[in-house]
């Protein structure tokens, strides 16, 4: 098989841009980059692609979703690809770029709320400021949602429904 | 094959697992709305918990054996869960009770398995802690709810404490395996957990007004030899059913 010559900076470039423009299945409105999902993507010597993700949720039911998607993506781009997942470091809501954090928000979609979350505090409602309107003066309905990820909120002053995109991290 | 961490890391999945496919149980009858999802994200997070811990025992034992069928081709001696995950949903009150149980001291334990030095079970585990963390909050501010709620409420819960504490003994067990685990600082010994899930569990039944069952003459064990209670009899014939029924099907 002729060996054939490519500039593997601009492949890697351009694989990522591919990867990177993968849709979340269930928030379409970020991509697999804004969420700090898409890892890596690497070249090989040969100039295979390969794509590194790692799982959000431990039972996200999207996981294996957007490997396909991923993998899909960058073989129709026409890479000779694969895809593998990363378990360590863990994914947290802190690899949320600011981009995907305003998306969020322009969607429907409260982002997460980074600063110390009261976690371990019974009853404790996290101020979060409703997505539509802005006020804070919003409440929480349920801790889980539509997804594991998300909890549902509703802001007293515009009456808005909302979901909430838990903080995920390590608590102290 | 590392026979210790093969076992343990079963032992673990099974837990999960059942714990998960119990919630699973509640779909299409909770109360309300709210709790209906708040279960099924919580059972999903348990079984995906599960599934990692399966496909890492999957590759420890080497043998040809994948996630699938360790969790639908082994029957009732092979489980190893703990005896508290697998009773029965009963009501909310049970539920949300063994919920707590379960996930107070989860929490910690995968909190001390971050540290492990098997970096996929650390990576497992930071996921998980704050999973459970979640899980934890939600459980307690229910027991909370209705110890300190109706008469009824208070009626349920005080039966559910009688019927499940228990099972608590059994989370702080140590085995061989798990002990040569500790050794190898892979992972912590449970008893590291108790003082914290001790005054945990106190605080929570103060705040519920429930009375904290003098200790346990006996508690009751068995589930990491393989002895289960008959309930998980039926929670495998209906978990197992489909692979039961036509042997070897995929998707």
């Amino acid at each position: 098989m002729a060996v054939e010559h490519f500039d593997r900076r601009a492949r890697e470039r351009d694989a990522w841009a591919v990867a990177a423009a993968v849709p979340d299945p269930e928030v379409p409105c970020v991509t697999v980059a804004d969420l700090g999902i898409l890892r890596a993507v690497e070249v090989t010597e040969a100039g295979d692609v390969i794509a590194t993700v790692t799982p959000t949720y431990s039972g996200c039911p999207a996981t294996a979703m957007i490997e396909a998607m991923v993998l899909s993506a960058l073989r129709t781009a026409g890479y000779n690809a694969s895809v593998k997942t990363l378990l360590s470091p863990a994914w947290t809501t802190d690899w949320i770029s600011a981009e995907g954090r305003e998306k969020l928000r322009a969607y429907g979609i409260a982002p997460p709320e980074q600063s110390a979350a009261p976690a371990n505090e019974l009853f404790a409602q996290l101020r979060v400021p409703c997505p539509r309107c802005g006020c804070a003066d919003t409440e929480e309905i349920s801790a889980f949602g539509s997804t594991p990820c998300k909890a549902q909120y509703r802001c007293r002053a515009c009456l808005e429904p909302f979901d909430y995109f838990k903080c995920h991290r390590q608590f102290a | 094959m590392d026979t210790a961490l093969f076992n343990t890391l079963l032992a673990w999945a099974d837990d999960q697992l059942v714990l998960g496919h119990r919630l699973s149980e509640w779909t299409g009858k909770a109360h309300v709305l709210e709790e209906e999802l708040a279960l099924a994200n919580m059972g999903l997070d348990l079984i995906g918990q599960a599934r990692n811990l399966y496909q890492y025992a999957a590759d420890v034992e080497d043998a040809g054996r994948d996630e699938d069928k360790l969790a639908y081709l082994r029957t009732e001696r092979e489980y190893r869960n703990l005896l508290l995950v697998e009773r029965p949903n009963t009501d909310f009150a049970h539920t949300m009770l063994r919920q707590f149980y379960y996930a107070a001291f989860m929490q910690r334990y995968w909190a001390e398995l971050t540290h492990s030095g098997d970096t996929r079970i650390a990576a497992i585990a930071a996921k998980a802690t704050t999973e459970m963390q979640y899980h934890r909050r939600h459980s307690a501010e229910w027991v909370v709810r209705l110890g300190d709620g109706t008469d009824e409420s208070a009626d349920r819960m005080a039966t559910a404490v009688d019927a499940l504490h228990r099972y608590t003994g059994e989370l702080f067990e140590c085995n061989a395996d798990l002990q040569a685990l500790v050794d190898a600082g892979i992972t912590a010994h449970p008893e590291r957990i108790r003082a914290a899930w001790e005054t945990d569990v106190a605080a929570i039944f103060a705040r519920a007004s429930l009375a904290l069952p003098e200790s346990e003459p006996y508690m009751q064990r068995g589930g990491r030899d393989g002895l289960h209670t008959e309930s998980l009899g039926f929670l495998l014939a209906e978990m197992q059913y489909l692979q039961r029924s036509f042997p070897g099907q995929t998707w």
